[in-house]
């Protein structure tokens, strides 16, 4: 009797501690973050940081505007969902409400492996061929554009944009479109007026948390972008973004020197773009709940 | 007294479900104008026929059945295309499943499919749909707000006015007062009774109660086969089974 007490004591503890934990480290971590970055602001005004068109680092004296680098960053992003969130969505559609049996279990299994890729492997892929042809086809001097890094991150957000909307799309009530079809309605006017619409949300979720991960990936742009931190003029040239620009200058700044609060601050600004995309898709999943 | 024209004629349906057989040898002929009553106990393949009759089974990849069912005399599996039949044999479920929209919206969702725009005919089907019904008076001022809003009876009221919005010719009933109060339950009655006028109506239903109030004719299945089919009133007093007799007078099932 009293032992079941302890057990049951046990069990409840260990679970909260886990999941106190895990809010604990993230917060952390956000405090870290905050730490170290705030300290560039000492020297360097909040404004010019964020709307500086200057990222010169190790110059004398340095500059340190970000401006460049946030445009870098949504240029990618922008070009990558324009490709992920049709073709994401267009097979989720597919997967759920057309493939026959077999082929679907292949075609969600087939997607989801493609999320098991490691992003230098995706980036490695892409500098052997898309930034040979995209010199070639677009006749420009380096193949190392933002679209270069677009494409690949398209395929990198592909696979969560295909597998959450795929279960929106599959947990929408059987009896919706039966109710549908029995009023004569085809396929096509089923999925697109009343299984689409009563996903809606989880569809949303799914290209947020796609776009969330195209934001905060690095390998793979860093390899493919041409990481030139100037003012991006264009799609076909090359640009940088805030991950790049961490992850390049990192091993170079010096511990405790300005270059190297400002790599933090670039972080605390990334987090915000993340942090502000999830939000988003929170409030509305939660939204349409209601 | 004229015998009425048939409207569906089944002949030696047999359909399985993988390799289950869950009906078998089926023949009816439906007359129009008329409500015939199906009932049975749990798994006779009741519902399976009704799903028979609109091509609703067509969607469950097991699904498989021999036979003719001719809707006009015409085989509703070669001669129809299946959204066009759907049109013209509509279906309310067990459970009222409004769309996840307007009360106006799901009561003119089947004519927008048929690329009907015009608000005047539109509003004009939907107010009809809605009197027949009998939902009108109540929705008349809640045209837009979200139909799940409106009670579990008002729904599938909804539900009947949606399917007679794109004027059918066959409205199929499978259980639609299993969940429902005795009062709505009551309401659709009187309104099946008032619609045999202009429709055919199938009624699958697990009351027996209700058979015998509202059906013209009424077919008793079982295990799959068709045992007895009558005249409502002769069935309920006189039936030609022991197993009607037993299923009817609830000794099983």
């Amino acid at each position: 009797m009293n032992f079941r007490r302890i057990k049951e004591f046990f069990v409840e503890s260990a679970i909260k501690i886990s999941g106190i934990a895990s809010i604990f480290i993230v917060a952390l971590i956000f405090f870290f973050l905050l730490k170290e970055g705030v300290l560039l602001f000492k020297t360097e005004k909040i404004t010019h940081f964020i709307f500086g068109k200057n990222w010169y680092p190790i110059s004398d004296p340095p500059d340190f505007g970000i401006l460049p680098l946030i445009l870098g960053t949504l240029l990618v992003t922008l070009g990558a969902a324009l490709i992920a969130v049709p073709f994401g969505v267009a097979a989720a559609i597919y997967i759920s409400e057309v493939a026959p049996g077999k082929l679907k279990e292949v075609l969600k299994s087939g997607i989801e492996l493609l999320a098991a890729i490691p992003s230098v492997v995706l980036g490695f892929i892409g500098m052997i061929t898309i930034v040979p042809w995209m010199k070639i086809i677009f006749k420009i001097p380096t193949g190392l554009t933002a679209f270069s890094g677009s494409i690949v991150l398209a395929f990198m957000a592909m696979p969560t944009i295909v597998s959450i909307a795929e279960d929106a799309l599959h947990s929408v009530p059987k009896a919706y479109k039966e109710g549908a079809y029995a009023l004569g309605a085809t396929k096509w006017q089923t999925i697109y007026r009343v299984v689409l619409p009563a996903a809606s949300s989880g569809v949303v979720a799914a290209v947020m948390l796609g776009i969330g991960r195209v934001v905060g990936e690095t390998m793979a742009v860093m390899m493919l972008t041409g990481n030139s931190p100037s003012m991006p003029r264009g799609m076909l040239y090359p640009v940088r973004t805030l991950t790049a620009t961490i992850a390049a200058e990192m091993g170079e700044a010096v511990q405790g020197g300005d270059h190297y609060y400002a790599l933090f601050a670039i972080g605390i600004i990334l987090f915000l773009i993340t942090f502000a995309i999830n939000i988003t898709a929170d409030l509305v999943i939660h939204r349409k709940r209601q | 007294m004229v015998t009425p024209p048939i409207k569906i004629s089944v002949q030696n349906l047999n359909a399985f479900f993988s390799t289950a057989p869950s009906l078998m040898n089926v023949d009816i002929d439906i007359e129009a104008n008329q409500i015939l009553s199906v009932i049975g106990p749990a798994n006779s393949g009741k519902t399976t026929f009704l799903r028979c009759l609109n091509r609703l089974n067509d969607f469950t990849p097991t699904f498989k059945m021999t036979g003719r069912i001719a809707l006009d005399n015409k085989d509703i599996y070669k001669e129809y295309d299946p959204v066009l039949l759907r049109r013209k044999v509509g279906i309310i479920f067990a459970l009222p499943m409004p769309l996840p929209l307007t009360v106006f919206e799901n009561v003119v969702y089947g004519l927008r499919r048929q690329y009907i725009k015009d608000k005047k005919i539109l509003s004009e089907a939907a107010e009809k749909a809605l009197k027949d019904a009998y939902l009108w008076e109540e929705v008349k001022d809640r045209l837009d707000e979200q139909a799940m809003k409106l009670s579990g009876g008002q729904q599938q009221r909804l539900c009947i006015a949606r399917t007679l919005a794109v004027n059918p010719d066959v409205v199929l009933f499978d259980e639609p007062c299993s969940a429902l109060d005795p009062i709505s339950t009551a309401k659709i009655e009187e309104a099946m009774l008032k619609l045999k006028n202009h429709y055919t109506i199938v009624l699958v239903t697990n009351n027996t109660k209700q058979a015998a109030r509202v059906g013209d004719k009424t077919a008793f299945f079982l295990m799959g086969r068709l045992v007895e089919m009558a005249e409502t009133g002769r069935l309920f007093t006189a039936p030609q089974d022991k197993r009607t007799d037993d299923y009817i007078s609830g000794r099983f099932g």
